[in-house]
């Protein structure tokens, strides 16, 4: 047997259609997001690039900017704990009342009419709060409440109320319905039954998720400093502008750290608690 | 109870009572009747949401763009991650292992950079508009998912790769015909669930000039125009919330 003949792939004609395939269909794709690589190797773009590379280093440390970096890093971190923190005391409620474990009527077979409603009316307002995007809410508390971090804790307070209370509900909601059934069947009321039955099992999960969230919300008050929410990402946006490289390098280098540093205590936090 | 633990019991409420500090929460601006009654002042300015032909055309348009730019970049980023996690999953034993730890240290300052400001440095080099958006989205998401891919081939079965390799098969078709459809699967379902995510970050990538319905969010907002910007917003809240069950239905069909 010819030896180069055995080791041929035997499928190579109809995986090269589905690639030519595909390539078909990125076209409008290519077209749509103006896709043209070689615009980045044009002489002024690439010109423009290596000056402002070029200003990276040194990166700034003068005392002065030192000091206004930790100021906003610490403001950063201040909103993403508060943020969390308010999300908290609104989705701890909220996922309460959703979740389908603790209804008295679902014991019975059927959940009755008001109950089956207002969980679906609290389904649809957590659906509604993650659905736009935090930028998206922070841009518009900046109209209503002005310039400033209240803008984007609230913004971040918002939409992880929606994640959370998403995830708080299904994590409920996943857990063996035996010990809560049986309760509530002997008489508990549904805050015992809460705090002794599906507590108790979920409580490791529970808390790892909100560290998690927390993680993220540290990248979250970042990014939604560019909108005017103060902060780590406002400072960057400033010195973007007037194209102060060796500032953002120094503003890149202090974000990366904070994630990693974020990053780090989330991961402790969750294998102390597992 | 460990130290560790007392350390985490004791720092938590003293990290959250100092945020709530020295952050200088206004809360008479949102908690008190009268923000609130200002909150749906400004809420009603939505209403009713502009319907004019043209207008629905132009954010028709800027969906299709910001769908365009998430797809893209997340094949993008599928790419780019797994020519990184190649390197970035080989073990020591390999002979090739020093690459590892460098590709790791890359991929997590590709991710460590958030999509938007990725997209705010791409702008001086890309230029205003949906291709500096797509880049960004790249990068970002080429960190995110070379170290998920990286994983996936770390704890591969290395059973088929061992039959191939014994049989004196070159290491690059052992990769793409042993390794690869082993992890493949799993591969998919990572990049199908970032494409979720990148569908809400391509939303918002608009909002410093990188195309899409964020950039048409920016401007109208910024102009007062509140019919609009409610139109804008519903295009953004029903797109993302169609791809959502989109991407639901395939992750069920293809894992």
């Amino acid at each position: 047997m010819d030896r180069g003949e055995s080791i041929r792939d035997p499928a190579t004609a109809s995986r090269l259609f589905l690639i030519l395939a595909g390539l078909v269909l990125l076209w409008p794709l290519l077209k749509a997001t103006e896709f043209r690589p070689w615009a980045l190797f044009e002489a002024d773009s690439v010109q423009a690039t290596v000056r402002f590379l070029g200003s990276f280093w040194p990166i700034a440390v003068e005392p002065d900017f030192l000091r206004l970096v930790a100021r906003e890093t610490w403001r950063t971190v201040a909103m993403a704990t508060a943020a969390i923190s308010l999300a908290l005391v609104l989705a701890i409620p909220l996922s309460l009342i959703a979740a389908r474990v603790l209804s008295l009527s679902a014991l019975t077979g059927t959940m009755s009419r008001v109950p089956f409603l207002i969980r679906r009316l609290i389904h649809g307002v957590l659906i509604l709060l993650r659905s736009i995007p935090e930028l998206v809410w922070a841009l518009v508390f900046v109209r209503v409440v002005g310039l400033g971090p209240t803008a984007g804790v609230l913004a971040i307070a918002l939409t992880y109320t929606g994640m959370l209370g998403k995830v708080y509900t299904e994590i409920l909601e996943s857990t063996d319905p035996h010990a809560s059934r049986a309760l509530l069947r002997t008489g508990s009321s549904r805050t015992q039954t809460f705090f002794y039955a599906l507590l108790p099992t979920c409580a490791a999960e529970l808390i790892s998720y909100t560290v998690y969230r927390w993680e993220c919300a540290i990248r979250s008050s970042v990014v939604l400093g560019f909108v005017g929410a103060g902060g780590l990402g406002q400072e960057m946006d400033n010195s973007m502008k007037m194209f102060a490289g060796a500032e953002v390098a120094t503003l890149l280098l202090v974000f990366i750290g904070l994630v990693a540093l974020a990053d780090r205590a989330s991961a402790t936090i969750r294998r102390i608690i597992e | 109870m460990r130290a560790q633990t007392w350390a985490v019991l004791i720092d938590l409420p003293c990290l959250i009572v100092s945020s709530f500090a020295t952050i200088d929460l206004q809360w008479q601006s949102f908690v008190s009747l009268q923000a609130l009654s200002s909150m749906g002042r400004f809420v009603g300015e939505f209403v009713p949401p502009e319907t004019s032909p043209e207008f629905l055309h132009k954010v028709i348009v800027g969906a299709w763009e910001t769908l365009a730019m998430s797809i893209l970049g997340t094949l993008l980023a599928a790419l780019l991650g797994i020519f990184l996690a190649v390197p970035a999953s080989q073990h020591q034993r390999d002979g090739t292992g020093w690459t590892r730890t460098p590709v790791q240290w890359v991929l997590n300052a590709l991710r460590a950079v958030p999509e938007l400001v990725w997209a705010s440095l791409l702008l001086i080099s890309a230029g205003l508009g949906p291709f500096a958006g797509t880049l960004a989205l790249a990068l970002h998401t080429a960190g995110v998912l070379g170290r998920l891919y990286a994983e996936a081939l770390e704890n591969a079965p290395s059973g088929p790769a061992l039959a191939l390799k014994a049989q004196g098969v070159g290491s690059g078709r052992v990769f793409f015909y042993a390794t690869l459809p082993t992890v493949l699967p799993q591969i998919m379902s990572y990049t199908l669930y970032r494409w979720e995510n990148n569908i809400r970050a391509a939303a918002v990538l608009g909002v410093v000039g990188a195309g899409g319905l964020g950039q048409l969010l920016a401007f109208h907002l910024g102009l007062f125009q509140m019919h609009k910007t409610a139109t804008v917003l519903l295009g953004m809240i029903v797109m993302v919330v169609c791809v959502d069950a989109l991407s639901h239905q395939l992750r069920k069909v293809l894992t």
